[in-house]
């Protein structure tokens, strides 16, 4: 468990790399999240992005409604943080990518925190757990005073 | 060069430096092939590209899904990517995957084929061809024997490489046209359809899985919205078995129905059905339940009508 | 696209009815706000309905979520019924999948049906049979 970012997929054509991991990142936006008013800003960036990569009008609701409880969970527990956008291609396929990185106290129990109704600060404690089943994969890294670091993804028509 | 505005050949900063400069012998064999490569690409853009639309022509296995015109500017768009991926001085192995504007064109080229049709076999040859094309045409400026052998293998490891890219990305277009075609099959058949003033129905039939169950809900609240429908009748007749993970599935859906101020209905519980429903355990009391669509029907016009007099709230729990 | 200030939400008064509705975007300080506001308009106006239009409302978080949800239980302590009217289908797929169900919220399909639900109707409809013409005030 460490708290770096993960940020290094470039043309991530790995020869060792698996099927998922294949694909090219089309474009990068990091954004800022300390004040309530970047939660705003990030939710208009990610939905910018979800337009531009061609996504439904549902997957659009589902990745700003987690990429809205990830910035307020890095807001609320993190002291604040970044939102990193990646757009992916991988065979025509469009992807979305949501790195969301903050240098908070960490989370103790993982499991604990991605069960439905776990809650530290406001909301019902479903914004991990909950952001979880909205994207296609996720990544959770953190531990006690490491921060915590979730990496995010959703492709087109999944 | 990259085109601006796209970061994603951060794997070739750094790796611009000189292609002469592993000063030992055979880096300086390879330097010499690919000087004599990269003239030929650039003297003979226009010869090597025709050639090699000929030489795809010829294949009987392309049986014309890609034609002449659009082979042409195929061509020219690699042989120009190609001339100035040599000329950027990197690694000759990586020169096709590092390269963005080489991986985009031979990807283009590739799923082209993918979207077409075109056989596997056929579309690696497509991008292997270009490698009879390239040395013909360093046959032509030199017979010297050194040089034609470090050209060939310099152009077979450039071009390996774009086969093997080629293939790839050939295996994931056709992936995500099926993919595609999955999607258009489970719209086609999960149709929802209007009973009576204000009452839809979706009859479910076959297995009710995680893909499904977001199509049918997608059509369902698009409907209900479209409609102003009071309820909609999930009918599982034709549901072979209901397990819990089935279960959890309609639960959501009758969630999100409700959410959008509608009711839900679901008919269609066969014996054998209501049976294993018990037996699991699952809890589907919350849930207004009945044995055949007519019951169904005859609930939800109850439904609208007390909706539509008196509007007393619909007690769901 | 602009940030709503505190208090920007209008409350309308029809009646016994406070009828408002959320634009695009809620930012937790509105949200936060907007139950206050809404609260202490039930007990001055003395309100037994509250209409809630979410029709416009992109995305339902869980912080908004929960703001509904309190705000229904509180509005039933002061005697007041809340009604959250046009919820878009993406809006209720995300909120299931999110597990939440926005349990005790009365929901209606749009806003006229929500009011039709409180008791007040546009006109007499065909179904209706002049039944329940009821008009809070004269």
């Amino acid at each position: 468990m460490s708290s770096t970012r993960n940020t290094d997929h470039a043309v991530a054509l790995a020869p060792s790399g698996r099927a998922a991991d294949r694909h090219a990142l089309m474009d990068r936006t990091v954004h800022h999240v300390r004040t309530e008013e970047d939660l705003l800003t990030v939710r208009h960036a990610v939905r910018a992005a979800t337009l531009r990569a061609g996504f439904s009008i549902v997957d659009q609701t589902r990745v700003v409604t987690a990429a809205s409880e990830l910035a307020r969970n890095a807001y609320i527990h993190g002291g604040g943080g970044t939102v990193t956008i990646d757009q992916l291609t991988t065979g025509g396929n469009a992807g979305l990518r949501l790195t969301v990185q903050d240098d908070g106290p960490g989370i103790l129990d993982t499991d604990a925190a991605l069960a439905d109704g776990f809650t530290t600060g406001v909301g019902l404690g479903h914004g991990l757990g909950g952001a979880r089943r909205l994207m296609n994969d996720f990544e959770l890294h953190t531990g006690p005073g490491q921060g915590t670091t979730v990496i995010a993804t959703r492709w087109a028509g999944r | 060069m990259a085109r601006p505005g796209r970061p994603s050949d951060e794997q070739s900063e750094g790796t611009t430096g000189r292609p002469d400069r592993k000063d030992n012998e055979l880096g300086s064999a390879e330097a010499a092939a690919r000087e004599h490569v990269t003239s030929v690409l650039r003297e003979e853009a226009d010869k090597i590209s025709d050639r090699w639309v000929q030489l795809q022509l010829a294949q009987p296995s392309l049986d014309g899904e890609v034609s002449e015109a659009e082979l042409g500017e195929e061509a020219d768009a690699l042989v120009s990517a190609l001339l100035s991926g040599l000329e950027l001085g990197l690694p000759i192995e990586r020169v096709v995957t590092a390269h963005e504007e080489i991986h985009r064109t031979v990807s283009e080229i590739s799923l082209r084929r993918a979207r077409r049709g075109v056989s596997p076999t056929a579309t690696s040859l497509a991008v292997l061809s270009l490698k009879e094309a390239l040395l013909e045409a360093v046959q032509r400026r030199t017979r010297a024997a050194d040089d034609l052998f470090g050209s060939a293998v310099l152009i077979n490891r450039l071009l390996d490489s774009a086969g093997a890219l080629a293939f790839e990305t050939f295996v994931e277009g056709r992936e995500e046209i099926i993919r595609r075609q999955s999607q258009q099959l489970l719209e086609v058949s999960t149709p929802v359809v209007r009973l009576w003033r204000q009452v839809l129905a979706v009859p479910l039939i076959g297995t009710l899985d995680t893909a499904r169950t977001q199509v049918v809900m997608e059509n369902l609240l698009q409907a209900i919205q479209e409609h102003e429908a009071l309820v909609a009748i999930i009918d599982i007749t034709g549901v072979p078995t209901v397990d819990t993970a089935v279960a959890q599935h309609l639960m959501h859906t009758v969630n999100a129905v409700r959410l959008m101020g509608a009711d839900c209905v679901i008919s269609g519980i066969r014996p054998p059905i209501a049976q294993t429903i018990a037996q699991l355990g699952i809890d589907l009391s919350t849930i207004l339940t009945r044995a055949t669509l007519a019951d169904a029907l005859s609930e939800a016009v109850k439904l609208t009508e007390a909706a539509g007099s008196d509007r007393a709230p619909l007690d769901r729990r | 696209m602009t940030t709503p200030v505190s208090g920007s939400v209008p409350i309308l008064r029809l009646g016994d009815v406070l009828v408002t509705g959320l634009l695009n975007e809620l930012d937790d300080k509105t949200a936060v706000a907007f139950t206050e506001e809404l609260t202490s308009r039930i007990t001055a106006d003395g309100a037994r309905g509250v209409l809630i239009d979410i029709s416009r409302l992109e995305i339902v978080d869980s912080f908004v979520a929960r703001t509904l949800m309190e705000l229904t239980t509180m509005a039933r302590l002061l005697g007041a019924r809340v009604i959250v009217a046009g919820m878009r289908p993406p809006v209720a797929i995300t909120l299931v999948e999110l597990g939440l169900q926005l349990t005790g919220v009365e929901t209606a399909l749009n806003a006229e049906q929500g009011m039709a639900a409180m008791g007040w109707r546009q006109s007499p409809q065909p179904s209706g049979g002049g039944l329940g013409e009821f008009h809070p005030e004269h």
